[in-house]
């Protein structure tokens, strides 16, 4: 608990940051990851966050010091040149994006382990701290990186607000935004060059293989729980932020823990709750979803059974046995028992003997609007789409769940109420 | 000897990637391979806290089921949280990465640093030597590892070939004829990690996925035949591990990076050249015709 006061008093300045640094990186990274995770190329990161260590290890070789301006010029510029190479490669032959982003990033990092080795090999006293690059050190963020990160967490900041309006339109529709005179190359190379200075700032916290998910992992998650951009870029950049600043807490309470990771792991818990738990998107409301539609157009089917047995027989209030309706229509038995049990709580069935069901008269009247949905749909399709009347049958069977009140009346009002279906039987009206 | 070790061992790994390389991309799951190649690092630290040993079979049998597992759970947000596939692989493997560089800080005694999982020690493989009990010497032990790798491998395409190539172009027509496209999904999966685990030690994941992309990505762009371009790709594969190690000697410098470097030095070569597909050859055919023309 103490551990808990004194973190969150923010009293020590190396505390203050490592807490502010990573929430600074996490939120703006959080933020132009939304608009790459939008133009579904989420990995592009990775391949920026690989390719920039030759940028390093060369500026290093050149300029002869770790100044970090060289550095992260070194780093701005192969990370810049990698998605130029992957956007040739994928537009000039027949290799695929993705191949291509593999590609690139592999051998560039490849390339830049060579470099590093190279300078390593050759001696030079003041190389140490350069692979810092690959793996991260947000445990030892000072002053100075504080200042950097706050400089383009603005930076990118400023830039999404004030090309707000043309990121989204190349986001979601890039010939839109062509045919509109919008210049797009220009604002995809705006938007490149924030991903990968997102990415060579980030670097330094994360480290190279994790920095892909600081970008991308908190959009994913935002994702699922909203279809409105602005919110999805704030619940991304709160996601961010609170990973950031969760990470920073466990490395603090567990000194050997490294914080880069646990930020890594802390947001990608976010995303999976998001992706299983969130209304709507998420994956166990999917599925529910899918469960009652399925159980509503089985007990949909049954009531039509029902009625269209009755309808042979002149009588709809006959009690009926499970075998009398699964010699109308075929159902699964363990299915058409279930079904038959959740209509009678409904109040559509009642059960007379043992196995012994009868339509109570809601019942009759929902199976009545099921049959006269599908006859009215057969027709429509024959009259209007000139279909032949023996190829109308199978979807009807699908739009008779589907159809709504209104459409109900506009279908009958537009075929002049019929009586009769394309297959001589009579569609009931109350 | 040294440097025969290491070339040996070097193009037994390119040749193993190269092939399972083909099939992965032309599958347009290049970056699955590269998301396999990282998410392995868990299920090996894994495997090492519960055997509490670096026995290579319990690595092997925990490199696969996180594996599989990873494949399977890209596949999962896919499918049904109707996720993009590239933000789920992204999600995917550097969750996973993520523990296992936790875990990996938390059992330092694992001697697994992130380092050798990223750049690999084939520098070192020539001392690291199997001697029996009697005292013959057998050679390295990667030799062995990454030679039975190769075999497996080698075992695995020429027995599924048909199957494999089924399933690559037409998933639908697999089904047809009887072949389970997910039974094969999944095992061409399973040797992939199998092959990152068995190479990751001697080259490290990063080369492990260099060779897996960039040889097949070569081959790819010189033929259209899938034997022509499995054969190309061994062949590319050997020559990358040759001219690799003698850059790496020539500027003193790690070998995976080198022969990285001379995969992406040859994939140059052909988008450059390549009959068919290279631009700069396509550009002259164009010349050419707008001048007869």
């Amino acid at each position: 608990m103490s551990d808990f006061a004194t973190f969150f008093s923010f009293s020590d300045p190396n505390i203050r940051y490592v807490v502010f640094g990573s929430i600074l990186l996490t939120a703006s990274s959080a933020i132009v990851g939304s608009f790459t995770f939008l133009k579904k190329k989420a990995l592009v990161g990775d391949a920026v966050a690989h390719s920039i260590l030759p940028g390093v290890c060369l500026a290093f070789l050149l300029s002869g010091t770790k100044n970090p301006i060289y550095l992260i010029m070194g780093a701005f510029a192969t990370g810049w040149l990698s998605l130029v190479f992957v956007d040739i490669i994928s537009s000039k032959s027949k290799i695929k994006e993705d191949t291509a982003i593999g590609l690139v990033l592999s051998v560039f990092f490849g390339v830049g382990i060579l470099l590093l080795t190279f300078i390593q090999s050759s001696n030079n006293a003041n190389q140490s701290g350069l692979d810092d690059f690959l793996f991260g050190q947000a445990a030892y963020l000072v002053g100075q990186d504080l200042i950097v990160f706050s400089v383009v967490a603005l930076v990118l900041l400023a830039a999404v607000w004030l090309f707000f309006k043309e990121f989204t339109l190349i986001a979601f529709d890039e010939a839109y935004a062509r045919a509109l005179g919008f210049p797009v190359r220009m604002l995809e190379l705006i938007l490149t060059s924030l991903t990968v200075l997102a990415v060579v700032t980030g670097i330094q916290a994360v480290g190279a293989v994790l920095m892909a998910a600081i970008l991308i992992t908190p959009a994913a998650a935002a994702r699922f729980w909203t279809n409105n951009i602005v919110k999805m870029l704030f619940l991304a950049a709160i996601f961010g932020a609170f990973s950031g600043l969760g990470g920073a807490y466990i490395s603090f309470t567990a000194p050997s823990m490294p914080t880069g990771p646990w930020i890594v792991v802390v947001v990608s818990s976010i995303a999976f709750f998001s992706f299983f738990f969130a209304p709507r998107k998420g994956i166990f409301h999917r599925i529910w979803l899918q469960k009652t539609n399925r159980s509503k157009i089985l007990d949909e089917n049954i009531l039509k059974a029902f009625y269209q047995i009755g309808e042979t027989l002149r009588d709809f209030m006959e009690p009926k046995t499970t075998d009398e309706i699964l010699e109308k229509r075929f159902f699964k038995k363990h299915e058409l028992l279930s079904g038959l049990r959740r209509l009678r709580r409904q109040g559509f069935v009642e059960r007379k003997r043992n196995d012994a069901w009868q339509l109570t008269l809601a019942g009759k009247h929902k199976g009545q609007r099921v049959v006269k949905l599908h006859r009215l749909w057969e027709l429509y399709l024959t009259k209007y789409l000139r279909i032949a009347p023996d190829h109308v049958h199978e979807d009807a069977e699908t739009i008779e769940h589907i159809l709504t009140p209104e459409l109900e009346a506009q279908l009958e009002r537009l075929l002049n109420y019929p009586t009769i279906d394309p297959h001589q039987s009579e569609i009931p009206y109350r | 000897m040294h440097s025969f070790w290491i070339i040996l061992i070097g193009s037994f790994v390119a040749i193993s990637c190269g092939l399972l390389g083909c099939f992965l991309i032309l599958r347009k799951m290049a970056m699955v391979g590269d998301a396999i190649s990282h998410a392995v690092l868990p299920g090996i630290v894994i495997a090492f806290i519960i055997s509490e040993s670096r026995d290579s079979f319990m690595m092997l049998i925990g490199a696969v089921s996180i594996g599989i597992f990873t494949t399977f759970l890209i596949e999962f947000l896919h499918r049904k949280g109707k996720l993009q596939t590239d933000a789920s692989i992204g999600v995917t493997f550097t969750w996973l990465f993520a523990i296992g560089v936790i875990l990996v800080s938390y059992t330092r005694e694992a001697h697994i640093d992130e380092e050798c999982v990223l750049f690999g020690e084939i520098t070192y493989v020539s001392t690291d030597l199997w001697i029996t009990d009697a005292g013959t010497n057998l050679g390295p032990r990667f030799v062995y590892i990454t030679g039975v790798t190769l075999l497996l491998n080698l075992l695995f395409i020429i027995f599924g070939y048909k199957e494999l190539k089924a399933t690559t172009f037409d998933a639908a027509f697999a089904g047809i004829m009887g072949i389970s496209a997910t039974l094969w999904h999944y095992l061409l999966m399973g040797f992939v990690s199998m092959t990152t685990v068995a190479s990751f030690e001697s080259v490290g994941a990063i080369l492990v996925i260099a060779l897996l992309i960039a040889p097949p990505a070569t081959a790819y762009l010189l033929t259209t035949n899938l034997k022509r371009m499995l054969i190309l790709t061994s062949i590319i594969g050997v020559i990358v591990a040759v001219t690799g190690y003698y850059l790496a000697v020539l500027v003193n410098g790690s070998i995976a990076g080198a022969m990285s470097t001379m995969a992406g030095v040859l994939f140059a070569l052909a988008f450059l050249f390549s009959p068919q597909e290279g631009i700069l050859i396509k550009k002259r055919k164009i010349e050419q015709k707008t001048v007869n023309a």
